[in-house]
């Protein structure tokens, strides 16, 4: 579904993004981490064709997403940047109806309202619904973006630190969102985390990347290990099961 | 409270206080253009009737040509601002600001100085406006296409760019203009500085064929321009692409800004004048309630104003400096609420 080969991005003499290269094609969560100015938001925008690639290729569903027509592209792959930054005064019921555009072109059809409103329900949304988006805290407004994306209704779905801006209990429920598209929808999600136990408890499988390359890529046992997490950030970490699953701590 | 994954947690996330439901919005800017249409057709039949003693077959021939002329000039401007403002990501910068008019008094300037008083006077005013409205909109996809089309949304870059622009436009023409002759120059100044008076009947019919014509084309946009407007990232990822969708609207601004021009000259602050009212009316959230919004401002505006102007005050040449007086106010209102924020 999405082929990533040797994806390279320069800028100046700088190669941020060097010869990575990644595969998905099951469902399922894979979650990016890294030191900041690693390179994984570049990558992600390269995949998402929002930075021109400089070189390596990229597909998806065997589209060459420099080549492919926009909104082939739209009802295949979607992403949630960084940051979002917003010209017209939207509510979050428009904003969310944005994401059927790929489908609808605009106009909206009985079918498009059903999407909006489970995206609404997916993202706990309801209550805010016909709130306008500058009037919602920083971690409403992150939601309401992430159910944009979900009412695109695509099979793959990158997600860029999605866990911006959120409380403890709204970053759980979106991990959980994340496992039940994943499980129940059968979507293929790559998310950016930071923090590698949110990584290690919904992931499948972790890709790590430092200074552009891609380091480590594997299920959750084999990558956060002591080694592992310390070769990828420079830190010195501990590696505890608990309850089952990896846990990263840090000494004072 | 039905939770994401079905947890229940029993700490309320919002304020229910704050959940005041604001499904009016979308009624309140219905009745809000009702209002706007009323007012602006209450102008323009003001307008026709008020003082209209004696003859029809007088009073029509000689009003209706400068209504249609008013009518087609703010709608063009309100279309071209409002547009504009989403192609360049922000709501300060209009098409005169970034020197879209100053450009077209350049090539007109240039047009005398190059192929001489003679040819403009004897070649066909159809043609002519063909060939400047084309050069035009090649000038503005070079120059302004480049400046927005990469995402280069630096307000402070584009507003510089698009004023220093301006005034090197501004200022070869005013250089080229001391050149020419006197004769030339009042040729010139005649094309320069056209008003509501004395308009040419042909050149409105051919700005009404226009305009509709950019109208119709702007209207099968504005889905993509709704979606335009939540960014370059998200647009892109929504499948609107927005480099080609800048290029297409930025020449379809140029037509709209050179055919009010040729008709009327030049206005700086109009445009911004009435986006910013209608925006403050009606809200952003769909170009086409804003632009409706904005295209009747502009009527009631223009056909309101000189409606009081000329028949109640009895001036008849202050409405565009009066507009302008407003527009720059606007204008610096905004930017002053902007740097204080
Ligand atoms: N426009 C640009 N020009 C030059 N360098 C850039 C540009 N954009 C990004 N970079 C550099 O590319 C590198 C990778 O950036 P990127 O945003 O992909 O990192 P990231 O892994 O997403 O980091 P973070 O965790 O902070 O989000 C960084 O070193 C950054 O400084
Ligand atoms: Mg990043």
């Amino acid at each position: 579904m999405i082929e990533a080969v040797a994806l390279t991005k320069l800028y100046g003499d700088s190669r941020v993004v060097d010869g990575a290269s990644l595969t998905l094609d099951a469902p399922g969560v894979t979650a990016i981490i890294g030191p900041n100015g690693a390179g994984k938001s570049t990558l992600l925008s390269m995949i998402a064709r929002l930075l021109p690639i400089d070189e390596g290729k990229a597909f998806v569903d065997g589209l060459d997403v420099t080549r492919a027509k926009g909104d082939e592209l739209a009802r295949r792959i979607s992403v949630l940047r960084q940051e979002n930054g917003l010209l017209a005064r939207l509510t979050v019921r428009d904003l969310i109806g944005f994401g059927r555009f790929p489908h609808s072109k605009g106009r909206l059809t009985a079918n498009d309202h059903v999407k909006i409103t489970e995206a609404l329900a997916f993202l706990d949304l309801e209550p805010l619904a016909e709130r306008f988006l500058d009037e919602l805290s920083g971690g409403q407004r992150q939601r309401a973006f992430v159910a944009m994306v979900l009412a695109q209704d695509t099979k793959a779905i990158l997600l860029d630190e999605p866990l911006n801006n959120l409380d403890i209990r709204h970053a759980v429920s979106m991990m959980r969102l994340v496992r039940r598209a994943a499980d129940e929808l059968g979507k293929i999600v790559v998310v950016v985390l930071h923090d590698i136990n949110f990584a290690s408890a919904y992931a499948d499988r972790i890709v790590a990347m430092r200074e552009g390359r891609i380091v480590v890529d594997g299920p959750v046992e084999a990558v956060v290990s002591e080694e592992t997490i310390e070769a990828v950030f420079g830190l010195p970490v501990l590696v505890r099961e608990i309850e089952g699953q990896r846990t990263c701590l840090f000494r004072r | 409270m039905a939770d994401v994954a079905g947890n229940h947690v029993s700490a309320a996330a919002e304020d229910p206080a704050q959940v005041a439901p604001k499904r009016a919005a979308r009624q309140h800017s219905l009745r809000m253009l009702a209002f706007l249409a009323v007012l602006a057709l209450f102008s323009c039949a003001l307008f026709m009737t008020l003082g209209a003693r004696g003859n029809w077959s007088f009073v029509l021939p000689f009003r209706a040509p400068k209504l249609a002329a008013m009518i087609v000039v703010g709608h063009a401007i309100a279309l071209s601002t409002v547009i504009f403002q989403t192609l360049s990501g922000n709501r300060i910068l209009t098409p005169s600001i970034m020197g879209f008019d100053a450009l077209y008094a350049l090539i007109q300037t240039l047009m005398v100085v190059v192929a001489g008083t003679a040819f403009v006077t004897a070649a066909d005013p159809m043609a002519l406006f063909f060939a400047q409205t084309a050069v035009m909109i090649l000038f503005a996809l070079g120059l302004y296409g480049s400046l927005i089309g990469r995402g280069a949304r630096d307000l402070l870059r584009l507003l510089l760019v698009g004023v220093i622009l301006g005034v090197l436009f501004r200022s070869l023409a005013g250089f080229l203009q001391r050149l020419i002759d006197p004769n030339a120059f009042v040729v010139l100044q005649d094309r320069l500085y056209a008003s509501f008076n004395g308009i040419e009947t042909d050149l409105l019919a051919v700005a009404v064929v226009a305009i509709g014509l950019v109208t119709f084309a702007f209207w099968r946009l504005l889905p993509q321009l709704d979606v335009l407007a939540l960014g370059r990232d998200t647009a892109i990822s929504l499948g609107v692409d927005p480099v080609r969708l800048t290029q297409l609207s930025l020449g379809l601004v140029a037509v709209l800004v050179s055919v009010s021009t040729a008709l009327v000259g030049p206005v700086t602050f109009f445009g911004l004048l009435v986006a910013s009212l209608a925006v403050a009316l009606v809200g952003s959230r769909r170009h086409a309630e804003t632009l409706i919004a904005a295209s009747l401002i502009a009527v009631i505006c223009l056909v309101g104003g000189q409606t009081i102007l000329e028949r109640v005050l009895g001036f008849d040449t202050a409405l565009g400096i009066i507009i302008e007086f407003l527009g720059g106010i606007v204008f610096l209102a905004i930017v002053l609420k902007r740097g204080i924020q």
